[in-house]
């Protein structure tokens, strides 16, 4: 009986506690900078597409839901023809991010991407690309790599020396 | 043998081998660069550190170099010795100071050598923070791109490339920090073998260029055990696909045939199979006389009543595969059924079927040649027909450096010493050709001439071998005292070799060297032979019996054939344009079954689009009678399907009973009927053969983007294809151990090994050895003694016309790889040649306009001069830009 009374009492206390339980839509849920939702692809401090198409992504997703065709410019720049990634099918581990050698691939805290029609889930290159650098400011793949692109030659990357004159006769 | 211990247990090894191989033939995982098992060792990279012991009781031991330590008997090594390890670490962290953090765009990475070894050694931290040394790269042509800033220094290309292939244009240059492999110029590498530069350069520095126009990573190419259809030699390659597309086209390992290496052609040659213009779809001629796609039903029906009505005959083919050419032999009957070579190709190819018979306890694999002491080849450019062959005869020329190495006592994998005893010495190879080929800088003499020369050559010399043999007469001292020569070297080598080939499309050469080798065999039962033929399936279609395809034109010119069915197959190689063109005009149905636009598809009434060897599986016999399967390595959107399957339709149409569902009772049905082929059946594991209950996979273990990959068009995954005719599985599943059998070996993995040229190592049943599952593929030729000598055949020797020679081009004889748009970049300008007598007399000089009537087909092209050709020859150029094949008679009027 006298249990009975205590429960009455508990949940009596409990109706004038402040609520957990969220008006979501109309109020949104705080999500921490690192909380990982939908996918985009950022861009280099210059403004051009960070991603190199070096498919690591790829293989690093435990559903294989990403699929990277590389395309190359005429500067020898590596770039993704098709990026594409079936939502339907990603459960936003973070690996493809954690794998990318360039910082493209980048979750974001957004996870409003409900679907009626699954194939809609499918985001392409342009569902993907955003205009900024994301989490990571400054870094720009192609000023560390050895490669030589539009706008940056041998020798103009980060510590490079100037390319060795093979025709020299001094050692 | 010699008892060694590493790491505490005792391994039996060949005390002749250096420690680095036969740590890695026991299955160690140790490091290192600069060695290959080809190439042997120069202790140039540092990267194989181990401890050597002196004995039970030395316990501090000391670091040696595996690769340059003999594995004397009783030697004490450590592999996971402490500070050998920290020394590998360090070497591998020295070597990547200057390495340019480009992996993420380098083709390389995923298959690249220096990604495993810094894994294996551990290193993973950059700690070098200042400058990098940069290099300019260059251009190399259609099939290699340069990447020098990747480069680490081990000296494997140069190595390769000029040591091994002889090639001069490769080059280390500069020295220390400034050390740069290329050419002088930019410009293609002129020697035929640099594509195995990809594989051969452990990092990112030559990469395929082929490859990187559509670039896919190694890990996501669907792969199947294939062999190469560029020549006659069944050399084993591995091509990679993606979303129904050919990729490239990497070596398989073949402890008999191409080993390590193949040539350009194979390795490059594979674009005709994803040209635009490739007929993918049914096609029929419309009212308006254009061909245009037909329903697959209504392209049965209508190639059902082209057959019905007609009075019909099947046209076979040297590049298809035993399976399609029989389909087509059944589907029309054994008599309505040609071989599909030309009639001067068919009687040598036959001639070289007998030879074969004659000598099955004698015939040399490819791998075997690179062994024989002494090397006549007879009248075959082999570099531009057979170019693998090529690289394998100057191996043997090359023996000489290992047998003078003995006698002074160096081991045979120190290559530098190797090097410098042998010097300029080389066994001797004598060529007898109609011009100078690639291969004079090794010969010890060429003779040149026409094919009546070149024969009478060899009878000399099987005469002076033994005196049984018939004797050439009138013949000029000359040519008698080389073969006093060659005669007297063949005699006196321990494992002579005769190499002949169909190039001429002459028979007479191949049954002269007949008689040498009957000459040669009653003295030496160490003697080899090893002919060459021009085509993939070249020694298959002999085998059939069937006629030349003169029989089928014949036919058609007297009126008793109306229809034509071609099987991948261009008759306009196989006879005189203006005889084909007038038999065409007379057909009531042209049928062609192909998977390329050739001149035959052009002119066709329907089209039915035929897998090439990437959509089809099926049995070509290499030129020493090796019967080896090759695999379907992608199922291709939309119609195309093998031949023997259009063949299968087309029966079931016809109403006629078909005695196959898959390949193996195709397989079946063929040595049922046509016991010559016996044998074929062995040649790979049957289609329902599983290992532990499974398949074995196209794709590697870690194939990515399953759910993605066609996902723009359908979200839903496809089902995974299944596979009706082998063991293979066309997905990442099924048997990944070790005892996979060879013939379904579709790539090289093994943990922690990416690279193809030293996973396989993993495979094989020591490192350069044989495959530990067998090398694939069956010999199917029977012994036939047909008795004695063959007498010499009558010779015109009218002399006074002018006599043709048929000039092979590597890139631009064989029809299929020549459509390769990489391959046809490196054809340029085909010219006449002649000789300056010849030039004289025709009143031309070098670069004039000649024009010129072959086999009643005119032909104008620059002259070009060619002092090693015979008076009163014309040496006219095979392929795209000359004449398209040896013809019956090939007469010529200039």
């Amino acid at each position: 009986m006298l249990s009975v009374l205590r429960t009455i009492w508990m949940v009596l206390l409990h109706s004038f506690r402040k609520r957990d339980t969220v008006l979501y839509p109309e109020v949104k849920p705080y999500l921490p900078p690192r909380y990982r939702g939908r996918i985009v692809l950022t861009r280099d401090p210059d403004g051009a597409e960070r991603c190199v198409a070096c498919n690591l992504c790829s293989v690093a997703c435990p559903v294989d839901c990403i699929s990277v065709i590389k395309g190359e410019d005429e500067t020898g720049r590596w770039y993704p023809d098709t990026f594409q990634i079936n939502f339907s099918r990603c459960i936003y581990c973070g690996f493809c991010e954690e794998a990318c050698p360039t910082y493209a691939i980048q979750l974001t805290p957004d996870f409003e991407m409900g679907e009626f029609d699954r194939q809609k889930m499918v985001y392409e290159k342009s569902d993907l690309t955003i205009s900024g650098v994301g989490k990571r400011p400054g870094y720009n793949y192609y000023r560390v790599a050895g490669m030589a692109v539009g706008g940056k030659d041998k020798g103009e990357a980060v510590s490079e020396s100037e390319p060795v004159d093979i025709k020299t006769l001094l050692p | 043998m010699a008892k060694i211990t590493i790491d505490g247990r005792q391994y039996d090894v060949d005390e002749t081998d250096n420690v680095l191989k036969v740590a890695l033939s026991k299955g160690f995982d140790l490091p290192y660069f600069c060695w290959h098992p080809e190439l042997h060792s120069v202790g140039a990279c540092r990267q194989c550190a181990v401890k050597q012991y002196k004995n039970g009781d030395d316990t501090q031991g000391q670091i040696a170099m595996a690769c340059m330590t003999p594995a004397s008997d009783g030697s004490l090594f450590s592999i996971s010795d402490n500070e050998a390890a920290e020394m590998r670490a360090q070497v591998v962290e020295w070597l990547m100071i200057n390495h340019p953090h480009d992996c993420a765009v380098c083709e390389e990475g995923g298959e690249c050598h220096l990604q495993d070894m810094t894994l294996m050694t551990g290193h993973t931290r950059r700690r070098y923070i200042g400058p990098k040394r940069t290099h300019r790269n260059q251009n190399l042509g259609p099939f290699i791109s340069h990447e020098m800033n990747r480069c680490i220094a081990c000296y494997r290309c140069v190595r390769y490339y000029r040591d091994y292939a002889d090639g001069n244009d490769l080059r280390a240059l500069g020295s220390h920090m400034n050390v740069y492999f290329g050419r002088d110029t930019d410009g293609p590498f002129e020697n035929e073998f640099s594509g195995n530069l990809v594989e051969v350069c452990p990092t990112g520095v030559f990469t395929d260029k082929t490859l990187g126009a559509h670039y896919i990573r190694k890990w996501d190419l669907q792969n199947a055990p294939s062999i190469c259809t560029h020549c006659s030699l069944g050399c084993n390659t591995s091509p990679g696909s993606r979303r129904g597309e050919l990729r490239r086209i990497q070596n398989r390992y073949h402890g008999e045939i191409n080993h390590y290496f193949l040539c350009d052609r194979g390795r490059f040659g594979a674009g005709f199979t994803t040209r635009d213009d490739r007929p993918r779809q049914p096609l029929s001629r419309s009212a308006n006389n254009v061909l245009e796609p037909v329903a697959k039903d209504d392209a049965i029906a209508a190639v059902r009543q082209a057959i019905a009505s007609g009075r019909a005959i099947g046209i076979g083919s040297p590049r298809a595969s035993i399976e399609d050419n029989y389909a087509l032999r059944h589907l029309l009957g054994a008599e309505h059924f040609v071989n599909g070579l030309s009639a001067a190709e068919s009687r040598a190819s036959h001639a070289v079927r007998d030879l074969l018979a004659d000598n099955a306890n004698h015939i040399a694999t490819l791998r075997e040649v690179e062994s024989c002491d002494a090397v006549f080849v007879i009248g075959e450019d082999v570099t531009q027909t057979a170019p693998r062959l090529a690289l394998s005869l100057r191996q043997s020329a090359k023996t000489k450096h290992f047998e003078l190495a003995r006698a002074a006592n160096i081991p045979k994998w120190h290559a530098r010493a190797v090097h410098e005893a042998g010097q300029h010495h080389y066994n001797p190879i004598f060529e007898a050709t109609p011009a100078a080929t690639r291969l004079q800088d090794i010969t010890a003499e060429s003779t040149h001439g026409d094919a009546q020369t070149i024969a009478q050559l060899a009878f000399a010399v099987a005469s002076r071998l033994d005196s049984q043999a018939p004797a050439p007469s009138n013949v000029d001292d000359e040519l008698l005292k080389r073969a006093e020569i060659i005669a007297e070297t063949l005699r006196n080598a321990t494992k002579p070799l005769i190499v002949v080939g169909t190039g001429l499309g002459d028979s007479d050469v191949v049954t002269a060297a007949g008689n040498v080798m009957k000459a040669l065999t009653t003295a030496n039962d160490a003697a080899q032979i090893f002919p060459t033929l021009l085509e993939a399936n070249s020694l298959g279609m002999s085998l059939f019996d069937a006629p030349s395809i003169d029989h089928a034109l014949t036919q058609v010119e007297s009126g008793d054939v109306d229809t034509l069915v071609v099987n991948q197959n261009d008759i306009f190689e196989r006879a005189p344009t203006h005889r084909v063109d007038a038999v065409l005009k007379n057909l009531k149905n042209l049928v062609v079954l192909d998977h390329s636009l050739t001149e035959t598809t052009a002119r066709a009434d329907h089209v039915l689009p035929a897998g090439s060897f990437a959509e089809a599986d099926g049995t070509l016999i290499n030129n020493e009678g090796r019967a080896q399967r090759f695999f379907q390595v992608f199922i291709s959107e939309g119609p195309i399907q093998e031949t023997w399957r259009w063949c299968a339709d087309l029966a079931r149409a016809l109403g006629r009973p078909v005695r196959w569902n898959g390949m193996d009772d195709l397989i079946t049905a063929i040595v049922d009927e046509l016991p010559q082929f016996a044998g074929i059946q062995d040649a790979a594991p049957s289609q329902s053969f599983r290992k532990a209950g499974m398949r074995f996979p196209r794709g590697t273990h870690r194939q990515a983007a399953r759910t993605a990959l066609y996902a723009e068009i359908d979200v839903r995954e496809r089902r995974p294809e299944v596979d009706a005719d082998s063991a293979l599985s066309f997905s990442m599943e099924g048997y990944h151990g070790s005892e996979l059998p060879s013939e379904l070996l579709a790539y090289a993995y093994a943990p922690g090994w990416e690279s193809n040229q030293q996973a396989i190592t993993r495979f094989q049943d020591e490192v350069g050895g044989h495959l530990k599952m067998g090398d694939p593929g069956v010999r199917i030729m029977t012994s036939k003694d047909n008795g004695g000598y063959t007498k010499l055949p009558q010779t015109n020797s009218d002399g006074g016309g002018w006599r043709v020679a048929p000039r092979y081009h590597i890139f631009d004889s064989e029809s299929q790889s020549a459509r390769a748009p990489a391959i046809a970049e490196r054809v340029n300008g085909r010219q006449i040649t002649v000789n300056r007598a010849s030039a004289d007399k025709l009143g031309v000089a070098d670069g004039d306009s000649l024009s010129i009537t072959i086999d009643g087909d005119a032909l104008s092209l620059p002259v070009a001069i060619d002092d090693s050709l015979g008076d009163q020859v014309i040496g006219i150029p095979i392929g795209s830009q000359g004449v398209s094949g040896v013809h019956a008679a090939s007469q010529v009027e200039a």
